[in-house]
Formats: C-alpha cells, sequence, structure tokens
C-alpha cells in the first residue's frame, strides 16, 4: 500500500500558521482613508444633509418670503457693489432669498432621492433575490415584470399618473419608486444567481438552514456591494429625475423650493442671469455625484473579500 | 441486529432528465453505515458518488429525482420527514464535508460566525457555549490560536485551513454521521493526508459513522473499514476493505487497484495499471454490466442483468466470472 508518499509533517503547516500575522483592528482604517473618493463624497454628502436637516436654522430669510423691491439681486461673486449682504447668493424675480431657497431646495432633493431609493430598492431586491434563488418559474414571471416595466417609459408614465393625481412630493416619491426597481431586480437577480451556485449555499442547507434564512444570512451580505452600488446610482437617479419632472412642472409644485423647479424658473431670465441657473443646476450636480462616489466607495469597502 | 445502523439506503436511484433523456446518474445503490465505522465510496469522476450522499442529504438539484426502497437514519425514515424535520437533523444528527473548502464557506462571515450558527440554530446552547465549543474544536482540527481564528474571515485562511474550519464546523453538533463528500480533492497533495488522518481519527475518537466519497483508492486503504466499489451509477463491488483489497470480486475493482502506484513493489519508470475506454453514457436505459465494453474478461452473458453475488463477510459484487478468476489476474 502506497504508505511512503511524502506528507509535511501537520507540525510545519501548524507553525507556519503562528506566524501569520494576528488580524489587528487598525487594518480596518487605513482601507478607508486611503479611498479619497470616499472620503471626499461622504464630506460633500455630510455637508448637504447637515445643510437640508439645519435648513430651518441655517437660512437666513423664510424661503418663500416675497419682497418685490429686491428682485433678481444678483450674488456677492457676481456683482460686489449691487449684491445686499443680507442676501449672499442673491434674490429670485420674486424677490425670495436664493441661499435659503437652496438650502430647504436640498430637502427636497434627498427626501424624494432617499425614499424613491427605498421604494423601488424594496420592490427589485425582493423580486431579483427570489428569482435568482429560484429560478424556474418565479424567474421567467419576475424576467416578464422587468421586461415590461422596461418598456415603460418613466417621464410617460409619470406625466400620465401626475396629470391624474396632481404634483406633490408624495406622489413624485410613490411614481419615481415604482418605477426605478428595474436595476435592482436585475442585478440582483444575477448576483444572487451567482451565489446561489456556490457551495456554502448547499452547506448552510447540509447545517439545516431553511431558505429564508438562507436568503437572509448567506445570500443577501454576499450581494450587498451590489446593492449598495445600485441604491446610490438609483438615488441619485430619482433626484435627477425629480429635477427633471419639476423642470417639466409635472413635480413638486411651486412655491415649493425644490431645485429642479428653481432650474425651470430661472430658465425665463436665463440669459440676463445666468448664475440663477448655474446655483441650483451645479447643486444638484454636486449632490448626484457625490451619492455617485460614495456608493463606489462604499462597494470598495464592502465587496466581501476586502473585509478584514 | 440489535442496533439499527447508522445510515441504512436501499435502492436509491436518482435520474436527472436532460434534453438527450433521462440520466440514470443513480442506479439501485444500497448502503450500510454502522456506528463507529467508515464507508469508503469510490469511483471515477461521474460514477454517482457525489449525487448519492446529496441523495442522503437530501439536496439534490431540483430536476434530480430521487427513488429509493429504504433510507433511515439511526432507523428514522428520511424518505417520509417533513422538510422541517430534515432541516433539523441536518447538521444536528448528520453533516457534510464537502469537496472545495474555498467556496463552501461564506466569505460574508468570520469563520466564528459560521461555527457558532450551526450550534445555535440547532439549539445546543447560547452564544458562549457555542464559542467555547467552536474554540475546542478548532484546536482539535489542528488550528493553532484558535480564539484569534475566529474573528477572521474564509479569505484569510488557506486551503487545508478552511477545510479543518469546515470539519470542525461539521463537528459542532456532534453528529453521528458524517459525510464527506472527497474532502481533499481541491487540496494540495502534502496537507491531503493530513486532513484524512485527522478524519480518521475523529471519526475513531467520536464513534461516528463516517462515508468517504473518494476516487483514491490509496486512502481507502488506510482508514476504511469497509468500501463500496462505484462504476457508473452502480455499485459494483461492496464489502469489508481487507477483503475487497485481497481479494476484489469485480474487474474494475481489480483495475482500480491496479492504479494505485506501489513503490515498494514497482520498478522505477514502470508504467501504472490504466483501464482503457471511457464511461459509458447513462442516458436512457443501461442493460447488463456497463463495465463491460472496458472489461479484458467480458462474456456474452455480462449485456443481461447481472444479479448481486455474495461471499463471506457481507461482500457483494456485481461480475458473473467465478470468484477466483481475478485472484491472479493483474
Amino acid at each position: 500500500m502506497p504508505g511512503s508518499t511524502p506528507v509535511s509533517a501537520p507540525g510545519e503547516e501548524l507553525a507556519a500558521q503562528a506566524a501569520l500575522p494576528a488580524p489587528v483592528a487598525s487594518q480596518r482604517r487605513p482601507r478607508w482613508r486611503r479611498n479619497a473618493g470616499l472620503i471626499g463624497s461622504a464630506l460633500v454628502l455630510a455637508a448637504i444633509v447637515i445643510a437640508a436637516l439645519g435648513a430651518p436654522w441655517l437660512a437666513p430669510h423664510d424661503p418663500y418670503l416675497q419682497s418685490l423691491d429686491d428682485r433678481l439681486l444678483p450674488p456677492f461673486f457676481v456683482d460686489a457693489e449691487r449684491a445686499m449682504p443680507a442676501h449672499p447668493l442673491g434674490t429670485d424675480n420674486l424677490g425670495r432669498d436664493y441661499l435659503s431657497r437652496l438650502l430647504y431646495g436640498a430637502r427636497i432633493s434627498l427626501l424624494i432621492g432617499f425614499f424613491a431609493m427605498v421604494v423601488s430598492g424594496l420592490i427589485g431586491t425582493v423580486m431579483g433575490v427570489l428569482a435568482g434563488y429560484f429560478g424556474g418559474r418565479t424567474d421567467t414571471v419576475v424576467s416578464f415584470l422587468v421586461t415590461t416595466r422596461l418598456s415603460l417609459p418613466i417621464i410617460m408614465v409619470a406625466l400620465a399618473v401626475v396629470s391624474v393625481f396632481g404634483g406633490s412630493l408624495e406622489v413624485v416619491v410613490l411614481v419615481l419608486g415604482f418605477l426605478l426597481w428595474d436595476r435592482f431586480a436585475v442585478v440582483m437577480r444575477s448576483a444572487t444567481h451567482q451565489v446561489r451556485g456556490r457551495e456554502y449555499i448547499l452547506a448552510a442547507q447540509a447545517i439545516g438552514c431553511s431558505v429564508p434564512r438562507i436568503l437572509w444570512q448567506e445570500v443577501l451580505p454576499n450581494v450587498l456591494s451590489s446593492l449598495v452600488v445600485i441604491a446610490s446610482y438609483e438615488m441619485a437617479q430619482a433626484i435627477l429625475l425629480e429635477a427633471a419632472l419639476s423642470f417639466l412642472g409635472l413635480g413638486v409644485q411651486p412655491p415649493l423650493p425644490s431645485w429642479g423647479l428653481m432650474v425651470s424658473e430661472a430658465k425665463e431670465v436665463m440669459l440676463f442671469e445666468p448664475w440663477m441657473i448655474m446655483l441650483p443646476g451645479a447643486a444638484i450636480c454636486v449632490l448626484v455625484l457625490a451619492i455617485n462616489l460614495l456608493g463606489d466607495g462604499i462597494r470598495d469597502l464592502t465587496v466581501p473579500e476586502g473585509r478584514a | 441486529m440489535s442496533e439499527a445502523p447508522l445510515l441504512e439506503l436501499a435502492g436509491l436511484s436518482v435520474d436527472i432528465p436532460t434534453e438527450a433523456g433521462v440520466l440514470h446518474a443513480v442506479r439501485d445503490v444500497s448502503l450500510t453505515v454502522r456506528r463507529g465505522e467508515t464507508l469508503c465510496v469510490v469511483g471515477e469522476s461521474g460514477c454517482g458518488k457525489s449525487l448519492t450522499s446529496l441523495a442522503i442529504m437530501g439536496l439534490l438539484p431540483p430536476a434530480a429525482q430521487r427513488r429509493a426502497r429504504r433510507l433511515a437514519l439511526a432507523g428514522e425514515d428520511l424518505l417520509s420527514a417533513s422538510p422541517r424535520r430534515l432541516r433539523a437533523l441536518r447538521g444536528d444528527r448528520m453533516a457534510m464535508i464537502f469537496q472545495d473548502p474555498m467556496t463552501s464557506l461564506n466569505p460574508a462571515w468570520s469563520v466564528g460566525d459560521q461555527l457558532e450558527e450551526i450550534f445555535i440554530r440547532h439549539g445546543k446552547g447560547n452564544r458562549r457555549a457555542a464559542r467555547e465549543r467552536a474554540v475546542a474544536l478548532l484546536e482539535r482540527v489542528g488550528i493553532a490560536n484558535a480564539g484569534g481564528r475566529l474573528a477572521q474571515y474564509p479569505h484569510q485562511l488557506s486551503g487545508g485551513l478552511r477545510q479543518r474550519v469546515m470539519i470542525a464546523m461539521a463537528l459542532m453538533c456532534s453528529p453521528g454521521l458524517v459525510l464527506a463528500d472527497e474532502p481533499t480533492t481541491a487540496l494540495d497533495a502534502t496537507i491531503q493526508l493530513g486532513i484524512l488522518q485527522l478524519l480518521a481519527e475523529l471519526q475513531a475518537e467520536m464513534h461516528m459513522g463516517l462515508m468517504l466519497v473518494t476516487h483514491d483508492l490509496g486512502i481507502v486503504a488506510r482508514i476504511a473499514d469497509r468500501v463500496a466499489v462505484m462504476y457508473a451509477g452502480e455499485v459494483v463491488e461492496e464489502g469489508p476493505a481487507r477483503t475487497v483489497f485481497t481479494a476484489p470480486r469485480h474487474p474494475y475493482t481489480r483495475g482500480l487497484i491496479d492504479c494505485i502506484p506501489q513503490p515498494d513493489r514497482m520498478a522505477p519508470g514502470q508504467r501504472l495499471g490504466t483501464i482503457p475506454g471511457m464511461v459509458p453514457s447513462l442516458v436512457g436505459e443501461v442493460q447488463g454490466c456497463a463495465f463491460r465494453t472496458r472489461c479484458a474478461f467480458a462474456r456474452p452473458e455480462c449485456a443481461a442483468t447481472v444479479a448481486p453475488r455474495h461471499g463471506p463477510d457481507d461482500h457483494m459484487w456485481r461480475c458473473v466470472l467465478p470468484p477466483e478468476t481475478l485472484d491472479h489476474a493483474a
């Protein structure tokens, strides 16, 4: 019998293990510290969130207060002589303080972006995970629903719904939530499908785990990194769509200070006061960029292989 | 028989519908594992070894159809058990060690979380007890600094360490029966023997029934009490390890034994034995001995159904040859 197979003594292997450095908690710090995009976007996003939450205290004026005497005042960096210290970012064509409206506008954008993302994320993730895990008929039904959804133009549907129910914050959140789940479903489906074939799912069944437990404990943590990226992308997408809908007059209704609405209101004086359109436009751009970068950064941190 | 055997499996068939027809992946397999006994199931790739162990656990892919006359764990019928009861048994009374330790640990959870989960899931105790058990078992399977290892994630461990963790995980609830499906195939050759010796030691120490699926007959000779040789979805020979090795009754078994390198008996440069040909397709009805296309002793009657024959010591084989034919063959 093949007794003479050369085998390293078990002791050698153990010695090699012992030589491995023990994991230390501080290894986690450099990982996120090295990620400049993550830190930068987190800071920007934190600033916007603080501005949104603290708007009632930070805003120098009531964002709805009109003052026809002080219409179209320029911000300090456009025309320092005409600018008034009370309105550092000027006033709009109804004399409302632009800084205050921008601060309150952040609330609308974040609120709609976040809740639309949550609603669509719940719908899409449940559908995608079930389709990817069970396959077969479930998969067919979900794929059919995704295809159906993809054949619906968002703006058209939103237009129809808003014209029936009227534009309001809740309607916009629900419309976007029920329209933006397709990418969640598609990505979660393929990510789950991939994980489902791994042996640890079989191993989990072999230790007696039930299906809900496997989905929650084994599948979800392994698809979380894709979920984070999609969630950030969809939140940014929802914010952009809200701006677009409001710009078209189908989203948030005046006098609510939505950034999209502010762009829309400023377009009439765009040639004379270009800063009026640039400020909310830049705000939308920075917010969307920050959310996307944050999603990428978190993804890098949460890929299971990246944990320490 | 005073006590029911740990695992009774009789007449197991697994059929997989494919586009070309029904694939009879496992055909009429009967196995028995007693407490404190190691049964090795050997055979080449695709002969149904893994499917047999998955069928015992009730973890076949949904497309596969399982039929059996009897499947019982310590006398308890598994064929009629509810899914809930099966989940309670899996991991607690019977555990499985998988082939590839690289993919059978969940990368999202630390080793400790995964070890403790099975213990808590089966109501064996609280987290503190689970942790103590996990540390004790990790030390037992030869992992240094077990307490520190609990916080690590699978990707931080080498293949050999992961398989040791998998073994510890299978043993968390002290199951009576452990199914090991080629536990060393994915590992480096130098640590394969270490893992197998560990399994054999633990089996003796905990008085478990161990069903070891492997394609390495050399390993079988060292640790098996009984051997079942599978070919093309069928058990072609089964019996006590010593009997099967010294007096094989099936030409396939003989061929497998001749493939084992034996450094002290062979001249350097001498070629190992091989079995010519390929495993036949199992799609459609399989008639007669599936090995006859590769067998040096094939006869016309091999095409008819070959009835199992029995010798002393529960030795069973499916071959029409007179028992002595193979004694001096090869």
